[in-house]
């Protein structure tokens, strides 16, 4: 009886199994080519976003400009920042967590791959529905921010788009949050203790935790002025209901957020800086619980995003204070990180450059953050181009270099390939040129007076020249990424081969052959310290000086090979399923169905997500019976 | 190889950085009606005298961690992959000492700050104050003079342009009937967000004669890059002059079908005290002393005739317009050439 009925179900939900081509990748579980999907479609989003800044950078190389109408130049911006955060940095992070958290912990897949494929396609899915607005010319045009009571008053489908896609989106980020946390908590390798991680795991398991309690915050927001716009509520929309609400809301959410796109860059600098100083991090558990106070302390600064607001000057002033204090864990990370250089051995690989990078313009933009905190100076700057200035020295000299020198760092593990050292260093100084180029003016601009997400602004008000130099910096900052996918085609084929450690690496990920096998260990590591695979290659002597174990010494200890070759018999791995992706394809169309108010197509949507998630239950664990 | 390379890398870093440094230094423009940098009253000045000391904190800051970062590079930069760096794993007192540094800079830093914060929220109080309800609309500022009654009731509205007497201060009421929008004018004081259902307060003062340039500041659609509006600082007695001229009604047009057109189509949205029934709507900027103002349409467009005709004929060709939740923008009337050149000669009269 049993038997029969299991047959049964094996049948009606047979598990894909193919391992090549297009169906391998819609079907996978496997969390390292999840992490290559996510990457690439971050990449490919970070290329429309890049257009939308040219584009927005044209308009404005000259007063009056005539590029693009206000309208254009509304829904430009306004994509440009949701590209940006939910659709490049959140998940270029999220490519990094995927692929590169697991074989760090010395583990051979997620918690649950089947929800981490899920999060892969449900952010596919929203990232498609929120760009399908451009063809109706319809894209959102209430800013990322999408303040009420415009954002309830803005006529079109713009908002509406916007509210659906970023709750699919938050959807998808939820769920990955939710998986990576148990993954951190529960998969850890033998002896992999809390500070025993690396602290990009470290730095990953921290954004989670803020993923998990800031998106409820904004879904609910954004559920209010779906339901506002569709349903004609009056949570934000009209005289008697209270607009700063919203505000309240969305910078609750808003504020984690920004650590939420900046500690995975963080954690990447703090793995990159010790393998190419050849010196262990300075301060790790300092640096750990500077990014954990710095994720706690993240909830209580929301309110400097409204400082003009009106809140009075009691809360202008706790705001205030906060923000000054968050600066203290930020500059102590700092401070560890010329630390960990200080004496050591450096390298000025590509990844390292980058690195470096980071910190530099990191600490402008921490610098300008604190000026931020003077409130009565703050109103001046607030809506500014000293603001825009500010938060893309964070996000972009801060966030995008980090995870470039990810990118360059881990390419050769993802890949087996090294990309070119020229090619790159080319990259790293057009655009760190490019970048000061294009955003050091908004400093002197803001200052001057110049007001944020206007699509146009006078002649004779100062504005001209350095909006001119912002624009060519712009291009810069575009040939600089040309750069950079030109080393990828050029290293395609021709690269040179990595091999398992090609930095001489300190962390589980250099262990394994490079591109990982689809079982990452053919043995679970055994973790005896932090920095694991480094203490298996080097030992200190009595001064802490570095010594390295002879050869023989390390094959004795049965250290070297440990995780190597092996015998990968019989290591089960997750099978491949269609059913994460069919439960997302169910989203967007009941967005696009509540958009246009075809209640029909909304139900399709929900009926498709339904029944994948029913599959979902009840497919068999493997492909074929046993 | 390796000590050429860190050299150039070297070299490479602090040409940006100097870069970024000298962009700070040629700052200061001389033409920047909006400069934060100079500003004229105390309330913007209160802010500026924050922000001077902290932004040099700040430079000598970044050149401490800049250096270290820099000085670290170099001093530290691979000579041969033999090298044997001591394995330092951190220092406690070191840490410690990096982590309480910042920390009473700040508190140093908070002090002023919050005394400024309290100090710039406190209502001036006095016969001499002036009492000003600004109202933002999509897209231009409506001031309400709270203090001058008009003979007929209510008080004096004019839109776009504040008039201000210098040397006194003046107590603001801010707030909007449509979409939140910001009350900015640089040189007097920083912003004040202007929410519907809400009334904030802000205060200026200029103490010197002058016109001065503000913009909305927070994103109100379409046309919020052409929300501008200005601030004309009079001495006192030219103000009491003004508010005079400006309680007076307007003069009555010599042509008849000039009324008609109001009384038809303007008192919609826009007010004329003393012609017919005067309209009395406020979707609009009140009429009445049109031509006394230096600029209209937001503060976006000279006010000639030529301009007028122009705006009259087709609006939204000179500033993008749409029809709003709250009503219709300006929009094209379909007027005809001489009705056009009646309505502009006598809005141009209205002084």
């Amino acid at each position: 009886m049993t038997t029969a009925s299991v047959a049964q179900r094996s049948s009606a939900f047979a598990r894909p199994t193919a391992k090549t081509g297009v169906w391998s990748w819609m079907t996978t579980v496997d969390h390292k080519r999840i992490g290559i999907m996510y990457g690439v479609t971050a990449m490919v989003f970070f290329v429309l976003g890049g257009v939308e800044a040219l584009l927005i950078r044209l308009q404005l190389a000259t007063p009056e400009g005539q590029v693009l109408s206000a309208d254009q130049y509304n829904q430009l911006f306004t994509m440009h920042g949701i590209t940006m955060i939910f659709l490049v940095v959140m998940p270029l992070g999220a490519a990094f967590f995927n692929y590169m958290m697991p074989i760090m912990l010395g583990a051979r897949d997620v918690a649950f791959p089947r929800l981490n494929a899920f999060s892969y396609w449900a952010f596919l899915g929203g990232g498609i529905f929120m760009y399908s607005s451009f063809f109706i010319n319809q894209a959102p045009d209430g800013g990322w921010f999408g303040y009420a009571p415009l954002s309830v008053k803005l006529p079109g489908h713009g908002m509406t788009v916007y509210a659906l896609g970023l709750i699919i989106l938050g959807i998808s980020s939820t769920v990955a949050a939710v998986n990576f946390l148990t993954t951190i908590v529960n998969m850890r390798a033998p002896g992999m203790s809390l500070m025993r991680m690396p602290v990009f795991v470290w730095m990953t398991f921290v954004v989670q935790f803020l993923l998990v309690f800031a998106l409820p915050v904004l879904t609910v927001a954004l559920f209010q002025l779906l339901f506002d716009r569709t349903l004609g509520t009056q949570f934000f929309g009209d005289s008697t209901s209270n607009p700063i609400l919203w505000q309240h809301l969305f910078w609750l959410f808003g504020h984690p957020e920004v650590y939420i796109l900046i500690l995975p860059a963080m954690g990447i600098v703090s793995e990159i800086l010790p393998v190419f100083s050849k010196k262990p991090l300075f301060g790790y558990p300092v640096v750990v619980f500077s990014g954990i106070a710095i994720g706690f302390m993240g909830w209580g600064v929301w309110a400097h995003h409204m400082f003009a607001v009106g809140l009075g000057p009691v809360a202008n002033t706790a705001f205030a204070l906060s923000t000054m204090f968050i600066a203290v864990p930020t500059g102590v990370k700092i401070f560890n990180w010329i630390g960990t250089l200080w004496g050591g051995s450096i390298r000025f690989k590509t990844p390292m450059l980058f690195s470096l990078g980071f910190i530099a313009m990191f600490i402008i933009g921490g610098l300008s953050g604190v000026t931020h905190a003077i409130v009565p100076h703050d109103y001046q700057q607030t809506d500014t181009y000293y603001i825009v200035a500010h938060f893309h020295y964070v996000l972009f000299g801060g966030a995008i270099f980090g995870l470039f020198a990810g990118i360059y760092y881990w390419w050769p593990k993802i890949t087996g390939k090294l990309l070119d050292e020229r090619v790159g260093r080319l990259h790293f100084w057009l655009m760190l040129i490019g970048f000061n180029l294009t955003f050091a003016p908004f400093h002197i601009l803001g200052l001057q007076g110049m007001a944020r997400r206007t699509y146009q602004y006078p002649k004779n008000y100062g504005f001209d020249f350095w909006n001119l130099v912002s624009t060519v910096g712009a291009f810069v900052i575009a040939l600089s990424i040309l750069t950079f996918f030109w080393n990828v085609i050029k290293t395609r084929k021709r690269g040179e081969t990595a091999g398992a450690d090609p930095w001489d690496g300190r962390t589980l990920e250099w262990t394994i052959p490079s591109p990982p096998p689809e079982y990452n260990f053919a043995e679970i590591p055994v973790v005896h310290a932090l920095d694991d695979f480094w203490h298996r290659k080097y030992v200190e002597d009595k001064e802490g000086r570095l010594v390295p174990v002879p050869a023989g010494a390390q094959e004795a200890a049965g250290h070297a090979t440990e995780g190597y070759g092996g015998d990968d018999h019989g290591i089960h791995m997750p099978s491949q399923s269609y059913m994460p992706l069919i439960a997302a394809i169910g989203l967007p169309i009941v967005g696009w169905g509540i958009t246009f108010e075809q209640y029909w197509l909304a139900i399709v949507g929900g009926v498709v997500t339904f029944a994948g998630l029913y599959a979902w239950a009840l497919e068999p664990s493997t492909e074929e019976l046993h | 190889m390796t000590g050429r390379n860190a050299r150039r890398n070297l070299r490479g870093v602090w040409t940006a950085l100097l870069t970024v440094l000298g962009l700070f230094l040629v700052a200061c423009a001389k033409n920047a009606p909006q400069d934060t940098l100079a500003p004229v009253g105390p309330v913007a000045e209160q802010a500026d005298n924050l922000f001077r000391p902290v932004f040099w904190i700040a430079v000598v800051i970044f050149f401490l961690v800049e250096g270290a970062l820099v000085y670290a590079m170099w001093r530290f930069r691979r000579r041969s992959d033999a090298d044997a760096p001591k394995q330092v794993h951190g220092n406690t007192r070191l840490e410690i000492l990096w982590t309480i540094i910042p920390a009473v800079l700040l508190a140093a830093i908070g002090v002023p700050t919050v005394i400024t914060i309290f100090d710039v929220a406190e209502k001036p109080v006095g016969a001499n104050v002036v009492h000003v309800k600004v109202i933002g609309h999509q897209w231009w500022w409506e001031y309400e003079y709270l203090d001058v009654e008009l003979p007929g009731g209510g008080n004096l509205k004019t839109a776009n342009e504040l008039v201000i007497p210098t040397g006194r201060w003046v107590d603001l009421t801010v707030t909007s009937v449509d979409v939140i929008h910001s009350f900015w004018v640089p040189k007097l004081a920083g912003k004040q967000d202007a929410i519907p259902g809400k009334d904030n307060f802000i205060k200026l003062r200029a103490d010197q004669p002058g016109v001065y340039e503000g913009q909305c500041a927070e994103y109100c659609a379409l046309s919020h890059a052409n929300m501008r509006l200005r601030v004309i600082a009079q001495p006192s007695a030219d103000f009491d002059n003004w508010v005079r001229g400006q309680v007076a009604p307007a003069p009555q047009p010599a042509d008849a079908q000039i009324v008609d057109r109001f009384l038809n189509t303007c008192f919609q949205c826009h007010t004329l005290r003393g012609i017919g029934s005067g309209g009395g709507a406020t979707t609009g900027p009140d009429l009445t002393h049109f031509a006394s103002r230096s600029m209209f349409a937001g503060s976006m467009l000279e006010t000639n005739a030529r301009n007028l005709a122009a705006w009259l004929d087709n609006p939204s060709s000179l500033k993008p317009l749409a029809d709003l939740p709250a009503g219709p923008t300006m929009r094209d009337y379909d007027l005809s050439q001489s009705e056009i050149d009646a309505l502009v000669a006598y809005l141009m009269s209205l002084e």
